[in-house]
């Protein structure tokens, strides 16, 4: 329940959502681009969102393309998880997907509203960081393109009036090895203590983390750990845990020592799926 | 004929087409909707309530705050139904709007303006009893109360049942041994997946009209009555279908803001409809507890002495947590003979969400602190820990810790359970296993029991009325919770009539004013004494039934029999009137009518029950004992203390079992409970005490995929003067199963775990030696 | 663009056309049981947690409290009340896999839809799809007998017997 009032715009092209979005937000409206909306939902009836409208993504036809033959392949941002999952163009990004929310709630939930939602996991972001994907972004600026590693710090840097449209992840990308883990509290539903997606290319491991902090992130100093043959491995996950961005989330899911006991496990999991000797 | 069949639920086919209606499913227009304002903080003054921004907004007839309202509660007055000068705990309400759309109620909450003066919160019972605490209730001395309840003015203690039975001294002086474990758990919840929901309108006529998603609509009939005056006879309480309760919809709550909102409003109807949030903290929760047991035992492992503490999480408001703390004490060695017991149970304020029964009353509680005690006993003896419970398991002959002497009739087979489980769980052959470096499979036991405490004059009553084709209507008090008791008495009806059970009509809502009082659908005493009603009604019915056929074919009453559709005589059935030609009387040939509509009618009191004795506890609680073992079978992982429950076993002695398939039912559904409140549940708080999880999405009870393997027997002692011996079952499977995942994981990981919820966290903790609780 | 934020709404239900005129903020949830009296489809959470609420969209389960009915505009609702016989239905009753009822409409869309979708579903994608919905009544083994056999009903398209009878 939304206990207040907005209006709802379904834009049918890119430039149609921006010119919406410019005109609502001249009007005072605040505007929210909307995906699967589940999110705004939840946000709205507890108080912390409010708008007087809403874009809804999904009927531009450019949000909702699912090439998984081309080289890169594109995912449109307005493709619910459930579709990504099923047509399983990037195993990785699958399995990162797969384990967000719940099934039902995943038919909903879209790639792009995984990635720029205000709930902090954003676990979707984690394999397009290690993958280097890139992404499409419009807004009143027109249609850019960009890594996503060079915009996603913490969360994805949109300026007022952005919005993704589409993700490219260059096919190479999607066949390296990889590994993706979600530890919870406890059980198979819930948010994370502790989600690590990692993948290895040109024997390097590139990872990244949510759950970790209040944000997801992927950091070279902890990669360059990781990646310190010369070092035993039990010495390169304790080195690449001690380099973890702070503050180390510390709630009701998990205390922060609880939370980097864990991160070392499925750290030392990685290492050894991806091949490293432990 | 129908007893000891699995006949399906009369409401069955309502409920799997979405015809099934439920409290907040009866829309009307023009009905007014309630928004409840909570308080943000758990202890704190009110200083000003400012509402008129809110009154002024669109759609709002009313805005409710607790300035001169009555005091509630059914043992202890101590709780206004809206905040008044002082808010108690997070989530308490103060206010309550009332508009013509939810949307606008929602708008105009946000509008009024609240001033606290933040107080010190009490966060625990321990730290509640401390000296200096600060105080929950400075007016303890002046509520009113019923007699039986004890509160200690100038403390915390809103309750303290002591039981003194045989000698403790000399009980541990006989020991060769003693142990002491402590255990604690914080207070967690229901989550019914129907959210409580209330309305209320008064008529023109002064009748108020009630419905609510309760498991009391009589006891919201005369609270209403006792607390505000009202005539008892123009309350009218309506329920539907509930949509899970398990305890948490006993307490009567929503119903008097329902009553209160409908007042402000010259009567109009009024929906107070709790949101998941204030579902979860804004009412009433289950129980939290903190104990410590001490055991004496000879060094064979026979019980010399127990002295237990029970320290209750009551919460910020006594109403049924006094009741609660009182059903511990009284089964508080499990189902052991023990000659010497020592244990106070007192029900302690805290700053925190006042808590309510939860399916088992106390009795999870209760076994999670002994069971745990009894496994760390047998570990010091070094003997098994089945084998302990064995030789010390209660039967007749044996008395309980108030005293009660247990015969055949009033206890279950308690050995037959324990010899059972054993089997079932192939106990002699490992307890724990190691699979390889890190996998280790354990399994834990847990005995149970459990009695009703319950008022000892509670009764119930039960009509049958005859259609023309010779079916019957049973209506009674029961509410339609989940349990499916409604087809079981359909079934004692069907039995007792001879006649086929699809020929047994049942009423599903209750409606005071038309529905014969059933005390309240609580304590698993549905089938029991609304069953005993049931059979005085059918026999009732075919007192009358037989009056009619006797003129009718001319012999006396006492030839007849009642039964396959007929009224027939015993020793030549070819002679017979079918019952439906006499349902509504019988016309002669010539026009000439006798009798009139067969409506057959019977009651149950309990009886020869007693308060307990202040001092010792001595008295009578609850009419019989049933009895359980259980046990859990874990697979646990020592490198990242994850686990997985493989299996659950629950041996009940049901008496008698009426409906297997839903004996099953509930059983599975009690263990799946209390698997998921020890494994995963319980409310977190902030050192304000302000709950962080009342939602679902952080409150998780079990899921689908996370469930065991679930192995249920039942055993079959029947109790007397119960309808075809049936025993309670309701409850039991829920009894054994936090003791049972406790001992199994603590065996698995190789260290006390005396804390729930048992989340890999705390297992790591336990294991490094640190304390844990909640941030 | 217009400023007022009711809108009249031509939904697709149960295979009828509804209208209605509700709030463009309103939930799908909502205007099922306000609007057009289906209190099939529960309440629960409001919050997507909880499963109760689950209809099919185009024959995908979704969570109606978190959808707005002005997004289902052009597509096809089901809810409890537009599935008749099924074999998940027989099945739930059959094997006693609900007993306040309040969680089973939901369970029994997700259901469906896995049945329809997924007629082979082997037992990942069981857990997989049943994971959405909380039961705090039964034990969930009720629920995975029922749907174990309802899909070997689909499977070998043996239609169960509509006969209610009430004994098994």
């Amino acid at each position: 329940m939304v206990p207040f009032e907005f209006a709802y715009y379904r834009p049918q092209s890119i430039a149609e959502a921006v010119a919406m979005f410019i005109e609502l937000e001249q009007k005072g409206k605040r505007p929210l681009y909307y995906g699967g909306g589940t999110e705004i939902i939840t946000l709205s009836r507890l108080g912390l969102v409010s708008t007087a409208a809403v874009i809804d993504m999904k009927a531009i036809p450019e949000c909702r393309v699912l090439d998984a033959d081309s080289d890169p392949l594109v995912l449109g941002a307005a493709l619910s998880l459930t579709e990504l999952v099923e047509a399983n163009p990037f195993p990785l990004l699958t399995k990162a997907a797969k384990e967000v929310a719940d099934r039902t709630a995943r038919n909903q939930i879209t790639l792009g509203g995984n990635l720029c939602g205000q709930i902090f996991y954003r676990e979707t972001a984690l394999a397009l960081l290690v993958a280097e994907a890139d992404i499409v972004i419009a807004g009143p600026n027109g249609v850019r393109q960009s890594r996503i590693n060079d915009l996603f710090h913490q969360h994805l840097q949109l300026s007022r009036g952005e919005f993704v449209v589409q993700i490219k992840v260059r096919r190479f990308a999607v066949e390296l090895p990889h590994f993706h883990h979600k530890r919870r509290k406890q059980g198979e539903i819930g948010y994370p203590l502790v989600t690590i997606a990692a993948l290895k290319k040109d024997e390097t491991i590139h990872a990244a983390f949510s759950g970790v902090c209040p944000f997801p992130f992927r950091s070279a100093k902890v990669e360059a750990h990781l990646n310190d043959r010369r070092r035993p491995a039990t010495e390169r996950i304790q080195a690449a845990v001690n380099a973890f961005p702070r503050p180390i989330l510390h709630d009701i899911e998990g205390s922060a020592d609880y939370r980097l006991f864990v991160a070392a496990q499925l750290l030392e999991d990685a290492l050894r799926e991806l091949g490293e000797t432990i | 004929m129908a007893v000891g069949k699995s006949i399906i639920r009369k409401e069955a086919w309502d409920k799997v087409t979405g015809r099934a209606k439920y409290t907040n499913d009866f829309k009307e227009q023009g009905m007014l909707h309630a928004k409840l304002v909570t308080s943000p903080y758990a202890h704190a003054r009110i200083i000003s309530i400012e509402t008129h921004e809110a009154l002024a907004a669109p759609g709002v007839r009313a805005v409710l705050t607790g300035k001169g309202l009555p005091l509630t509660g059914e043992d202890m007055r101590d709780r206004p139904p809206i905040a008044a000068d002082k808010v108690r705990y997070y989530g308490e309400v103060v206010a309550v709007v009332v508009a013509d759309t939810l949307v606008q109620a929602e708008q105009a909450a946000r509008l009024i303006r609240i001033v606290y003066e933040p107080l010190p919160a009490v966060g625990s019972p321990r730290e509640a009893l401390k000296e200096g605490a600060p105080l929950l209730h400075e007016e303890l001395d002046r509520y009113e109360r019923n007699k039986t309840t004890y509160p200690e003015p100038g403390t915390n203690i809103a309750h303290r049942t002591k039981i003194r039975k045989g000698d403790i001294k000399q009980g541990f002086a006989e020991s060769d041994v003693i142990i002491e474990t402590s255990v604690s758990f914080a207070p967690s919840d229901h989550v019914a997946m129907e959210t409580r929901c209330a309305t209320a309108e008064i008529w023109p006529d002064g009748s108020i009209h009630i419905s609510a998603s309760s498991q009391s609509p009589f006891m919201i009939k005369r609270l209403i009555h006792t607390y505000f005056g009202e005539e008892a006879g123009k309350i009218v309480v309506h329920t539907p279908l509930v949509g899970g309760a398990y305890g948490g919809k006993a307490p009567v709550q929503l119903e008097l803001l329902a009553y209160l909102a409908t007042k402000a409003v010259g009567g109009r109807k009024v929906s107070v409809w709790n949101n998941r949030e204030c579902d979860m903290v804004t009412s009433p929760v289950h129980i939290g507890l903190e104990a410590t047991v001490k055991i004496g035992a000879t060094k064979d492992g026979v019980f010399k002495a127990m002295e237990i503490v029970f320290l209750f999480d009551g919460g910020a408001y006594s109403d049924k947590a006094i009741d609660v703390s009182r059903a511990a004490a009284v089964d508080c060695t499990g189902p052991y003979h023990v000659e010497h017991v020592w244990c106070d149970s007192l029900c302690v304020y805290t700053n925190r969400p006042y808590a309510t029964p939860f399916r088992s009353f106390g009795h999870c509680e209760q076994s999670f602190a002994v069971e745990r005690a009894i496994d760390e006993l047998a570990k010091v003896l070094q003997l098994d820990p089945w084998d302990v419970r064995r030789k010390n398991a209660i039967r007749p002959g044996h008395t309980t810790p108030t005293q009660v002497r247990l015969t055949k009739s009033n206890v279950g087979d308690m050995p037959a359970c324990l010899d059972r489980l054993r089997e079932l769980m192939r106990w002699d052959e490992w307890q724990r296993i190691e699979l390889d470096a890190y996998t280790v499979r354990a399994k834990g036991i847990s005995g149970g029991w459990k009695t009703s405490t319950i008022d000892t004059d509670s009764s119930s009553g039960v009509i049958l009325t005859f259609n023309s084709d010779g079916s019957v209507n049973v209506i009674s008090g029961v509410v339609e919770i989940g349990t499916g008791t409604k087809t079981v008495l359909a079934q004692i009806v069907a039995e007792r009539l001879k006649m086929n059970v699809d020929d047994v009509h049942v009423k599903m809502d209750i409606d005071t004013q038309t529905t014969p009082e059933h005390w309240k659908t609580v304590a698993s005493r549905g089938t029991f004494m609304a069953g005993r009603a049931a059979l005085a009604a059918a026999n009732d019915a075919i007192r009358q039934l037989k009056e009619i056929a006797a003129c009718v074919l001319r012999v006396t009453p006492d030839d007849l029999e009642v039964g396959f559709g007929r009224v027939f005589l015993r020793d030549d059935p070819a002679i017979f009137i079918p019952v439906k030609d006499i349902a509504y009387g019988y016309k002669f040939p010539n026009g000439n009518a006798i009798g009139g509509q067969v409506i057959g009618r019977g009651h149950y009191i309990l009886r020869r029950l007693t308060p307990l004795d202040p001092e010792t506890g001595a008295g009578k609680p609850g009419p019989e004992w049933g009895v359980c073992a259980e046990g859990v079978e874990v697979e646990f992982n020592r490198r990242d203390y994850t686990y997985r429950i493989v299996k659950a076993y629950a041996v009940i002695d049901a008496g008698k079992v009426l409906n297997p398939k839903a004996a099953l039912g509930q059983a599975m559904g009690a263990m799946s409970m209390g698997l998921s409140f020890a494994s995963r549940e319980g409310f977190l708080f902030d050192e304000a005490q302000r709950v962080l999880n009342p939602q679902l999405r952080t409150y998780r009870p079990i899921h689908f995929g996370e469930h065991p393997t679930y192995i249920v027997e039942f055993i079959e002692t029947p109790q007397i003067d119960a309808p075809y011996g049936a025993r309670g079952i309701g409850e039991h499977g829920l009894l054994g199963m936090p003791a049972a995942l406790a001992n199994a994981l603590s065996l698995a990981a190789g260290v006390p775990l005396n804390e729930l919820p048992l989340v890999p966290e705390l297992i790591w903790r336990k294991q490094k030696g640190d304390s844990y609780g909640s941030l | 663009m217009e400023e007022t934020t009711k809108c009249e709404l031509v939904l697709h239900i149960n295979g009828e056309q509804r209208t209605v005129i509700t709030r463009q903020a309103e939930t799908l949830l909502f205007v099922l049981r306000d609007e057009l009296g289906l209190t099939g489809t529960k309440p629960g959470c409001l919050n997507g947690d909880c499963g109760a609420c689950t209809v099919l969209v185009n024959g995908t389960p979704i969570k109606s409290c978190m959808m707005l009915a002005i997004e289902t505009v052009g597509k096809e609702i089901t809810t409890i009340e537009g599935l008749r016989d099924t074999p998940i239905q027989h099945a739930f009753v059959r094997h006693f896999a609900f007993q306040c009822g309040y969680c089973t409409p939901g369970f029994i869309m997700n259901i469906h839809a896995l049945i329809e979708q997924h007629p082979n579903a082997d037992q990942s994608t069981i857990q997989e799809w049943l994971q959405s919905n909380i039961c705090r009544c039964t034990s969930y083994q009720e629920i995975e007998a029922a749907v174990k056999e309802a899909l070997q009903a689909k499977k070998t398209d043996i239609q169960p017997s509509h006969n209610r009878i009430s004994r098994v």
